[in-house]
Formats: C-alpha cells, structure tokens, sequence
C-alpha cells in the first residue's frame, strides 16, 4: 500500500500549503542560437554521418512544408498542417531512437517520418488520397501511417495515442523486445482526458514509454496560459511519479540527447519518462487557419529568431561538417524533387470502389458487401455522377 | 461436461486463452488478485502472474486506450469495464479508436485481437448505474462486433471466439444471470461462432427475438402462450453486430410475425433496427405489426423496477395481440 511513503511526511500543526509553482523545473539547453555550443554542455552521441542524416531530414521537412502550403492555396490538395520552427522535435525525436521503436504521434510529427526514410512518394499518395496511398485514401492529408517504418497511423482525436503508447510499450516489454514506444502530443491535448489516463496508467504498469509533450504556446488560437496555469506539462510529470525533463525543443542538440536518454532509462528501468520540449508554432494551426486573428507579427517575429533549423544550420557550419554550397543546392534540389512528385501524385487514381467496405472487419461481412453490390449497381445507372469509380466497375 | 455458473464458464473460458496464448492479458478495476467484483477472474493473476493479470487504476478510457494499444502492438488484451454503465469514459478510445483502427490505417494496423468484456442489464436492484443494456451504442458503430451470451454453455464457447475472432469485440455479460443460470459446460475447448444466431425452440405462429438475459423472460411468455395454443419459435440473436438477418427472417417468412425483446429503452434500440430491417425483407410475408417489448423511454428505475422491465406477462400480452391482429 502506497500510503505507507507519508510516514516519512514531515508533520506540521498549522496548514502548510505547497505552491503549485514550487516544483523548480530546470531546462536542458545545449546549442546557442549562432552555432555554439553552452560552456559545459554534454553532447548527444552524434558525428558527422549522423549529423548530416538529421540536418537533411530538417532541410526536407521545410521544403515539403513550403510547398504543401503552396498546393493547398492552389487548390491542389484540401489540406496540410507545418509544423515551422517546431521540426527540432520531431526530426531529433526519430534520431534519438532505433529504427524498432514505436512511434506513436499527434499530426505535427512528419519530421519523424521523414527521418525513418518514408519516401517522397508516399507522403504524395497520402495527401492526394489516391490509390497508392498506405492508408487507401480513408483520411485527410497529413494522417500518415507505416507498419514498415514503426509509424502508428495518426488519428484525428487528440490524445486518444496516450493511453495506447502506455499500452504498445507494455506489450513490448512483456515481449521482452528492445524496443521503446515514443508518444508525441501537445500542451493542448495533454488537457484531455486520455493524457492523464494515459499516464497514470503508465506510471502504474510500469511500461517503458517516451511521452514527448510539443508545447508550442498554442492550441489553435488558444494560447498556452488559457490552457493551463501550473507549470507547464512537465510538472504533471512529477504528479504522477514520472522522470520528468524540460528542454528547449529548437535545440536539436538538447532534443537528441534526451531523447537518447530517455531511451536508455526506459529500456534499462521499464518505466516511463516525460519530456517537455518548448517550442513556438510559427506557422498556422492548419490551412484553414489563420493566426493574423489571435497574435502579433511582432510576437512571431521574436520567436523567428530562433529557428530550430538554422540553429543547427550555424552548428554544422562551425563543425566544417556543412557549407553554403552544399546547403544551397540541397534545397533547391528538394524543391524540384517535391513539385515533380505532386505533379505524379495528381495525377494517380483515386481508390477504387471496393475500398469503401475493405478494413472495416478483417473480411467483408455479408451486409456490406450487400450495400457495396447495392452501390454499384446505382453508380452503373448515373456514371456521370461518379466519375471517380464509374468506368472501373465491372 | 461439468456443470458451471455463467462466471465459472467465463472464467474457464479466460483460463483456456491464457494458457494457449502467452500474450493474452486480462486487465480492468479489481480484476487481479481479487478476481474482479463478480470473481469472472479469480485465480488468473495466481496462475499467470501479475504481469498478465492485473488491476488497473480507477480510468476507463485508460483501460481502453492501454488495451486498444497492446493489441496493436501484437498482444492479447482481455479487457473488462467493471458494469456496462461506466463503459462511456471509453467510448471514444471504443468508437473512434478500436473501431476504425484497421479502416483508418488502411489494414497498416489493426486492434483485432482486443475483447472488451463487460457486465450488463438489470434485475440486480441495482438502480439507474447498475442495469444499463449499452449494446445500441455500439451497434450504430462499424468496425466493432457486438456477442450476447445467454447461459454458460453459449458464454465460454462465444467468449472463446471472440477473444480469437481477429476484430474488436464487445462481449456483454448477463450479470443478473452470473450465479443464477447453471448448465452443463464441455471442461474442454469449444468455440461458437459469431455472427450466428440460434433457433432455440421451433414453432409455428410468430418468432420470438432476444438476447442475453431477456431470453429466459422470453421463453417464460412463450410457455403461456403456448397453455393458449400458441406455438412460438424463439431465436437467440447472439451477436448483435453483425447480426444474422438471414436467420430472423427465414423464421419470419415461416411464422409471419416477429416480436422483439430487449432490455434496454424502446426508442432507438436495436430491436428497431431489427423490426426495420425485418419489414424490409418480409414485408408480404407479415401478419401482423412487428412487436417490440423492450425498456421504458426513462433511466432505470430502482423501486420500480418490476413496473419498468419488459418481463414475461407484457410479452405474453404482446404475443396475443400479435396473433389475434
């Protein structure tokens, strides 16, 4: 019985309040904005090699994020969500891990994917929602999803992945893998229920778990201090007997070597760990929104200055592991590869008619394919209307 | 064959799947070393360990969501929500999560193996959150399979499947029957099938339709009927989602009348799904209206409980009508 830990209390005969601020959470920050490194700082384990992969998953992430903002303008796909100046935590998340492990996050975290190797042309299917795309066409863009690459399929309601990570990790370690599930969100979600439920049962079951908290001052238009007044997520982690961890989430170098850490501990302790990463949301929450309605330009350009990207840009640089060269035409070369694969993509077939009923069940019950016959058969009476599926049905 | 309450045969269904399966787990609020409130797991966590069969905290969205997670990660989560009354903190990790993770993914990852078992209805005294029959929630959500049982034999063979079916099943437990219904029960493996309804008693003048506990009440009205001359056919539907519509409606074209019995409010509960779907297929074939007895449009009573229920005279009466319509 864990009552038990109050007869160590210090015990007291006037009330004695604890703060809700009283838990002082430190910040871990390695990488300074122009390039150098704190005096004393530990370094993640990274070399050149790895540097490198990382850098251009980021130089990646922003070109796909600039030119999917571009095709959703022009009309091309419906939707896409950036995730500027937050890459760091996504892309650094990926390259603290091994290939094995889970990965389970919210919608902002296609760094991730990215750094796992999901090709140009899957991301395209996806968001053109063609036949090609993993997830048959079913979701809205951004909802990518790989069994092969460890990338739990996003789903749309927020916070339902963490109670599930807490659950996949379990299940890992029963299996004695060697293996960790990281679960991203928000500061948003983490006022949903599933966030405390998820962690609590985590804490609980003891299940080897990397809950990596992206609070990015925002939820939509709603700004953090209208979300929460205690300090923050990380200080939820402390409640709920989690090892807790603050950092600056634009610091690559800050990210990857927590996340390392983190890795380690929960593999070596199967127990969880909460990380922190404090980030700003440069862009719009999605297309459909537009941040002019609830902060400044000034405020946004305060946060400019510290590009995650760059940062790491001016670190590589000083390294002599990177130059201007280089740099230039591996962005030029990543905008030509994108615009050729949304001109490919387009141009792909939607999914075929069948797909409506496939997945719902492990196999096709007798009432659906009823209703799909029931389908086709209308569709053959009015083609023009159905010009998607019309002429392949048989 | 031994005989067993409806917990022994649940419980004995559990052991079997822990045994042949290393990664079935059976997890919820007391469920561990107590055996959960109605003791459907005693003994599990001291056969098995405590890392296979365990409490949880007090958060039904967390069981869930921790179970929605396991099954995808490979494992077996035997599920249970203490009483059908609190699954609603869990409807979202149900409905949006374990119903439309294979769909979603596009088969990328799927839940299949997860098995949500929960005790539900009334007739225990237990009030507005101890009686509640949820099972038209869920029915109105693709992805999910919905399973009934009525006695021990049907519940270890059905729970059986449904922990092996690869889809997520909801597994609803008579509780009112738990202790009160005894049978004999095959001590070996057997699985019933899902899906399936049963033709429990042949008869002639109208078809009778239930599940769960409501078919003892239903077999009770259909021995009155029957010192009238009526003969009644009664069909265990079993499976709630899906449901053998090709079953409800070979026995209607065959007696041309159909009464539907459930637990839960009149308005909006599967028995009008079924009467729909029944007026459909056999529209020519009717005699009379189809009849649903089935809760009152109110929470579940306490001291009135006798007043609210659909029991045995208010079907007898249905019947009557029915056949003199």
């Amino acid at each position: 019985m864990n009552t038990e830990i109050y007869k160590e209390s210090p015990v007291v005969h006037q009330p004695a309040f604890i703060d809700g601020h009283s838990v002082e959470i430190p910040i871990l920050k390695i990488l300074k904005q122009d390039g150098n490194v704190y005096d004393g700082a530990d370094l993640p384990e990274i070399d050149q090699t790895h540097a490198t992969k990382i850098y251009k998953a980021l130089a990646f992430h922003r070109v796909l994020d600039e030119r999917m903002v571009a095709a959703q303008r022009q009309g091309r796909i419906s939707f896409y969500m950036a995730a500027l100046g937050e890459e760091a935590t996504s892309v650094g998340g990926a390259a603290g891990l091994e290939s094995q492990d889970m990965i389970m996050a919210q919608y902002r975290e296609q760094g991730a994917l990215i750094y796992r190797g999901f090709s140009l042309e899957n991301f395209m299917n996806q968001m053109f929602s063609n036949e090609k795309d993993l997830g048959k066409g079913r979701q809205m863009p951004i909802h990518y999803g790989s069994n092969e690459l460890n990338y739990m399929t996003i789903s749309s309601p927020l916070g339902t992945q963490i109670p599930q990570a807490a659950g996949y990790a379990y299940g890992q370690k029963l299996q004695g893998k060697d293996a960790v599930t990281i679960c991203y969100f928000g500061e948003g979600a983490a006022s949903e229920g599933d966030f405390h439920a998820g962690l609590n049962m985590a804490a609980v079951h003891n299940a080897p778990v990397i809950f990596f908290c992206r609070n990015n001052g925002y939820a939509i238009s709603t700004p953090s201090d209208e979300q929460y007044v205690g300090n923050g997520i990380a200080a939820r982690g402390v409640g709920y007997g989690i090892k807790t961890l603050r950092i600056d989430g634009n610091d690559i170098l800050a990210v990857l070597k927590a996340v390392q850490f983190a890795r380690q501990y929960a593999l070596k302790e199967n127990k969880p760990i909460i990380i922190e990463a404090m980030s700003y949301r440069l862009g719009a929450h999605s297309t459909s929104d537009d941040p002019s309605g609830y902060r400044t330009r000034e405020e946004e350009a305060k946060y400019q200055a510290h590009d995650p990207i760059l940062r790491m840009k001016n670190w590589m640089l000083a390294q002599k592991w990177w130059d201007e060269t280089q740099e230039t035409e591996l962005f030029e070369k990543l905008r030509e590869q994108v615009l050729a694969a949304v001109k490919v993509a387009e141009k792909i077939d939607k999914p075929p008619v069948e797909d409506l009923v496939t997945d719902v069940y492990d196999q096709v019950p007798a009432h659906l394919q009823q209703q799909l016959d029931a389908l086709k058969t209308h569709i053959k009476k009015y083609p023009q209307s159905y010009p998607f599926t019309a002429g392949r049905i048989k | 064959m031994a005989q067993m309450n409806l917990l022994q045969a649940i419980n004995n269904a559990l052991d079997i799947a822990m045994a042949e399966n290393d990664s079935a787990l059976c997890f919820g609020e007391d469920v561990g070393h107590f055996g959960g409130v109605f003791r459907a797991t005693s003994g599990l966590q001291e056969k098995y360990g405590k890392a296979r069969c365990f409490n949880t905290p007090l958060v039904e969205q967390g069981i869930i969501g921790f179970a929605n997670g396991l099954a995808a990660q490979g494992s077996t989560p035997i599920a249970e929500i203490q009483f059908a009354d609190y699954i609603f903190p869990a409807f979202d990790q149900i409905v949006n999560e374990s119903a439309k993770f294979r769909y979603r993914s596009g088969n990328e990852f799927n839940v299949g193996k997860l098995t949500i078992r929960t005790p539900y209805g009334g007739g225990i005294a237990g009030g507005l959150y101890h009686s509640q029959s949820p099972e038209a929630y869920f029915a109105h959500t693709p992805g999910l399979k919905l399973v009934v049982p009525r006695n021990p034999y049907q519940a270890k063979g059905l729970l059986l499947a449904s922990i092996r079916d690869d889809n997520p099943v909801v597994f609803f437990e008579p509780k009112r029957l738990y202790r009160a219904s005894v049978g004999e029960v095959p001590e070996e493996d057997y699985q019933l099938p899902l899906g399936k309804a049963e033709v429990m008693q042949q008869g002639s003048d109208i078809t009778l339709l239930a599940w769960g506990a409501q078919l003892e009440i239903v077999e009770k009205a259909a021995e009155l009927a029957a010192k009238d001359g009526i003969s009644c056919e009664i069909i265990d539907l079993r499976s709630i989602l899906p449901w053998d519509v090709e079953t409800v409606a070979n026995s209607v074209m065959k007696t041309g009348r159909l009464l539907v019995s459930q637990e839960a409010p009149i308005t909006a509960g599967f028995a009008s799904e079924i009467a729909a779907t029944i007026q459909s297929e056999c529209f020519l074939h009717l005699e009379s209206p189809i009849a649903r007895i089935c809760g009152m449009d109110t929470p579940y009573p306490l001291a009135l409980e006798k007043e609210y229920v659909a029991d045995h005279l208010k079907i007898y009466e249905a019947i009557k009508h029915s056949v003199n319509y």
